[in-house]
């Protein structure tokens, strides 16, 4: 069999097992939902002001959606660009793109290797989250019914089902994060400055959502494609912010691997 | 493998200018020149990690700058120390390695560890290794590829006697199986010991091509000559075509030359009945020329013929 896309992925994958990196990120991935349950579980208060806030203490499954909302500020990001931002920028720096470019791997196919990657690694960080958010949720307010946001009441087990979609839906704008962050790890060939690039992208999209007079750019800001999930959580459903989730991601994540991989087909691997 | 012309530009540096070189098979052919002559970047260019400015590369009639890694079929080898990953063993390092090459290399592995004499730790993550260590690895790296062209960037620097040593055994063992072996150095006495053919480079450019026998032959050396009647060898010196710069000094004549016209010039002095006492080449002829020729203001000054004499038929 010749070696391609999948080989590199493959090893992509048993690389990011033996760093300490990887794990930093999952940790977090993990930790964040699990303290704030316990925090719940101890105290009184509510975050009223995000979708959901108002319900931590009557349903479980309210704790993942609010932790959407939390966590797309700055955590989940983070954790996506420390990986992202890393998976090209490493081999710079320690040289090993020499290593692997010598081989009968096709430039291309190492990219791809490496974007399945780094995108696995955002899957499998939000599942993470995901996960210990619904069952420490669950386990602090109970599996209960949830009051959708149309302010009808949807069984525990439908919302289940919600909250999992939901979750699905926050991935898009959260993968074209992950692929804009290889994107920087190609052209910086700096694992720190990818990061922080990938970082400051997302907060300068941010900052052009709040200036005055640019109000009409919103729809159109990979940031806020973050709430999307919403419309799941409506009776019935409204698809509409998802699918504009999806197009709008696109314009972002189509450019960012055309770029990633024409530098990295193109480049000097003079190095190492 | 042929390289063609190749220029490579890094702003307004010209790091490589029109270098021109042909390995054929069977070959263990020396790149030779002083630290930054353009070695290492003329083999990044053969290897396909670098674009040419100018200029092409084929390697067993494949091009490695259009083609990528698919024409590096036979090919293998490092440029500047080789680089794993550290937080792997040798093991998985190489295993990883041989992923990418597909073509049975797993079943190398344990081999070429045993060939390159790492099988008792390569167990051990390479961030712990040696630069010695690093430098058998990457050999073992290239071996696992199965190549019958094996090209090697100055694979015995930075390693104590010892380890150059065993290097230089490595390499030799290699080339008496059959492999072609392409070897940048700039110590002389490694290319000459190790290799048959050898280009010289400098400032990016070839200031020789060709066999080392021939190199030595070509060389206008000073000789000293002793024999019974100087006066007369003196006269027969001086008449002698291709030979210069005679002059009497003390009880010899010193005179400059090449092989050949030396050679000439010993059958003259015993046809005219004189005996020589001593003919004695004045220096360490190889060493002197090189940094003649790398090292001189133009390059190029000496007329050492570019002998192209086999780029007619199976170059590899
Ligand atoms: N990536 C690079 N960027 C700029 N200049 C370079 C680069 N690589 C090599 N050079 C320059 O090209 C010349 C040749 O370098 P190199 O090929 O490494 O020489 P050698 O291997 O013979 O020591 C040097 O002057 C070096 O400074
Ligand atoms: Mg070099």
């Amino acid at each position: 069999m010749r070696p391609g896309v999948w080989t590199v992925y493959r090893w992509e994958l048993r690389k990011l097992i033996s760093l300490k990196r990887t794990y930093l990120g999952l940790a977090a991935a993990a930790g964040v939902p699990l303290s704030f349950a316990i925090t719940l579980a101890l105290k009184k208060g509510q975050p009223n002001d995000v979708p959901f806030g108002a319900y931590v203490h009557q349903s479980g499954l309210a704790i993942p959606l609010v932790l959407l909302t939390f966590a797309s500020a700055f955590l989940l990001p983070l954790i996506t660009a420390l990986v992202a931002g890393d998976i090209v920028a490493a081999e710079d720096q320690n040289g090993t793109l020499k290593t692997i470019l010598t081989r009968s791997v096709q430039r291309g196919h190492v990219f791809f290797g490496k974007v399945l990657a780094a995108l696995t690694y955002t899957i499998v960080s939000l599942v993470l989250l995901g996960g210990v958010s619904i069952v420490a949720g669950s386990l602090v307010s109970g599996f209960n019914p949830l009051r959708s946001l149309s302010g009808t009441t949807v069984s525990a087990t439908s919302a289940l089902w919600l909250v999992l979609a939901s979750f699905a839906v926050y991935l898009v704008p959260l993968g074209t994060i992950c692929l804009v962050g290889v994107m920087y790890s190609t052209v910086t060939r700096n694992s720190a400055a990818a990061v922080v690039g990938t970082l400051v992208t997302v907060l300068l999209i941010e900052l052009v959502g709040i200036l005055p007079g640019l109000g009409f750019l919103q729809p159109y800001l990979l940031t806020r494609q973050f709430p999307a999930w919403q419309g799941l959580l409506r009776q019935p459903i409204d698809w509409s912010p998802i699918t504009h989730s999806i197009w709008v991601c696109a314009l972002y994540g189509v450019p960012a691997v055309i770029a990633g991989y024409l530098v990295f087909l193109r480049r000097d691997v003079a190095g190492g | 493998m042929e390289a063609r012309g190749l220029v490579k530009q890094y702003g307004r540096i010209t790091a490589v200018d029109h270098v021109d070189v042909t390995v054929n098979a069977g070959d263990v052919y020396g790149f030779l020149g002083p630290n930054g002559a353009g070695k290492t970047t003329t083999l990044r260019m053969m290897l396909g990690l670098i674009y040419p400015t100018g200029g092409s590369v084929r390697v067993f009639g494949r091009d490695p700058i259009t083609e990528g890694a698919a024409a590096l079929e036979g090919v293998a080898g490092f440029v500047e120390a080789p680089r794993f990953y550290p937080y792997l063993s040798a093991r998985k390092n190489l295993e990883m390695m041989a992923s990418y090459d597909g073509n049975g290399a797993r079943d190398r592995v344990e081999a070429v560890l045993d060939t390159v004499e790492m099988t008792a730790r390569a167990d051990d993550k390479v961030g712990g290794y040696s630069h010695g260590m690093r430098q058998r690895l990457g050999i073992a790296g290239a071996l696992l590829r199965d190549p019958k062209l094996l090209i090697l960037d100055e694979p015995a620097t930075g390693l104590d006697p010892g380890g150059m040593r065993d290097m230089r055994a490595l390499i030799r063992r290699l080339a008496d199986d059959g492999m072609t072996v392409l070897l940048s150095s700039h110590l002389l006495a490694e290319v000459e010991e190790l290799c048959d053919r050898v280009a010289i480079v400098r400032a990016g450019r070839i200031v020789y091509e060709g066999a080392i026998s021939d190199l030595k032959a070509t060389a206008e050396t000073a000789y000293r000559v002793r024999t019974n009647d100087n006066t007369r060898a003196l006269e027969i010196c001086a008449a002698q075509a291709g030979v210069s710069a005679v002059r009497a000094d003390g009880l010899e004549i010193r005179m400059e030359a090449n092989e050949p016209a030396m050679a000439e010039l010993s059958v003259a002095l015993v046809h005219a009945n004189l005996k020589i006492h001593a003919l004695v080449p004045e220096t360490a002829t190889l060493e002197d020329l090189f940094f003649h020729l790398t090292e001189g203001s133009t390059p190029g000054e000496i007329s050492a013929p570019v002998i192209d004499q086999l780029a007619a038929g199976g170059a590899a």
